[in-house]
């Protein structure tokens, strides 16, 4: 069986601009200043081509699919 | 039980350690002093695995966490103890390389140090580097220690990779805390006897370190260093990313490894002063110690910080109080390293515990104008 699939984000690189909760707003809402909250848990397989577009279009590449342990 | 501190310090000669060391570390349970309270085998054993050699031991006497002394109080009393610790390390890890990261205004443990390392004559001496710790709460941090020395840039960085993994210059690095490492170097000799450094702060008849042994309750360590000065109102365990508690709770509790010890500071706040202002003081002490690298930190412990003084400086606030509730839960977790965890963990503590102040500090306010 494969490992459940986590989404992290990179709290450094990340600069707010909001795009991934816009395209994913099932798993990511926003802070009171503009930065990702992450549901918790593994990514439900039904997400799994939406979140990749999420992660291929962060304009700072600050997200990332993890096979396994999540990043913080 | 003044093992660490009691004891003249001396060079003797180190005892012989191989592997055999980190089973004896682990066997004697020892977690690390620095904070973070990570098993310190755990940490030899994944350095130990991957160096070839080229590993790197960083010794870090930072502190800086404003109420600590014991670090400091440990490198000037026993410099020649944290040398043992640091170049068991480096022979136990294949070591090329000894970092002596030491805060920079810590004057007097940096020269300490210095003399006790001019008095040894182990080959580990020609590979000690001395690197100062810039005086920022977050230069501690095991990453940022790694990009200080690296890069000259104390910020914390993204794990993984951990330090073991890619540290110092992209080598497998151990990064210990200078009481940690004083305390594996009596337990390769056999004389290790579970104390810890504590030091005392506030309301306490004298302040300053005690060594204690583990296990003892904040109300045996108080009365170690002669008693309190005031009534306590409340008992912050564990300094700045510690939690608050009720001073009759903490008067029982044992300082272990199930206490958030922290890096042992134990501040006794006195009835007579007003916990709201000094909450939302340290607050903003914290948020201007974020690194400023990660938004949800900077962003969201500054309004944290905000929300606490508009309080203290104006009295009751419910839409503030309920964004501070909300905001601590959701800070927490959301920074590369764990700086806006300590932050609101000791916010939520302070949320608890001082709930009736927090609550009813505009009664506080307008008496102290017109006082």
């Amino acid at each position: 069986m494969s490992k459940p699939v986590m989404l992290a984000v990179d709290r450094i690189r990340c600069d707010g601009r909001g795009l991934c909760a816009e395209l994913l707003p099932e798993l990511i809402r926003l802070d009171d200043w503009g930065y990702p909250i992450v549901k918790p848990g593994p990514v439900p397989d039904r997400l799994l081509p939406l979140t990749e577009r999420a992660v291929e279009d962060c304009p700072v590449l600050a997200i990332a699919l993890r096979r396994g342990e999540a990043m913080r | 039980m003044t093992r660490l501190l009691g004891a003249p310090d001396v060079a003797t000669p180190l005892p012989r350690a191989g592997h055999g060391l980190i089973d004896q570390i682990e066997k004697a349970g020892l977690l690390g002093r620095g904070g973070a309270a990570f098993p310190s085998a755990t940490k030899w054993r994944a350095v130990a695995e991957r160096s070839r050699g080229d590993a790197v031991v960083v010794v870090n006497g930072a502190e800086g966490e404003p109420q600590s002394h014991k670090d400091r109080l440990l490198m000037i009393s026993r410099p020649h103890l944290v040398l043992d610790g640091a170049f068991l390390a480096s022979r136990v890890l294949r070591a090329r390389r000894v970092v002596l990261y030491v805060g920079e205004r810590h004057d007097a443990a940096r020269q300490a140090m210095l003399r006790a390392l001019g008095q040894r004559t182990e080959p580990e001496r020609a590979t000690v580097t001395l690197a100062a710790a810039p005086a920022r709460y977050v230069a501690g941090a095991e990453t940022a220690a790694v990009h200080l020395i690296t890069e000259g840039i104390a910020t914390p960085t993204n794990v993984p990779p951990y330090p073991f993994e890619r540290g110092v210059g992209g080598a497998p690095t151990l990064v210990q805390n200078v009481e940690t490492l004083a305390h594996i170097a009596n337990v390769a000799r056999g004389i290790y006897d579970g104390t810890t450094l504590l030091t005392l702060a506030g309301g306490v008849a004298r302040r300053g370190v005690v060594e204690v042994p583990i296990g003892t309750t904040v109300g045996g360590a108080v009365s170690a260093s002669g008693g309190l000065r005031e009534r306590p109102r409340a008992v912050l365990v564990g300094g700045y990313f510690g939690a608050w508690v009720e001073p009759e709770v903490a008067w029982r509790m044992p300082l272990d490894h199930r206490t958030r010890l922290g890096c042992g500071v134990i501040g006794i706040h006195p009835a007579s002063r007003c916990p709201v202002c000094d909450v939302a003081a340290i607050m903003r002490f914290l948020a201007a110690e974020s690194s400023a690298q990660c938004g949800p930190c900077f962003f969201g412990l500054q309004a944290l910080a905000g929300a606490c003084t508009r309080i203290s400086e104006g009295g009751d606030h419910p839409t503030d109080m309920q964004r501070l509730q909300r905001w601590t839960v959701e800070v927490r977790g959301r920074g590369a390293c764990r700086h806006p965890d300590g932050a609101v963990m000791f916010l939520s503590s302070a949320l608890q515990v001082f709930a009736a102040e927090f609550a009813n500090h505009g009664s506080h306010h307008n008496m102290s104008q017109i006082a």
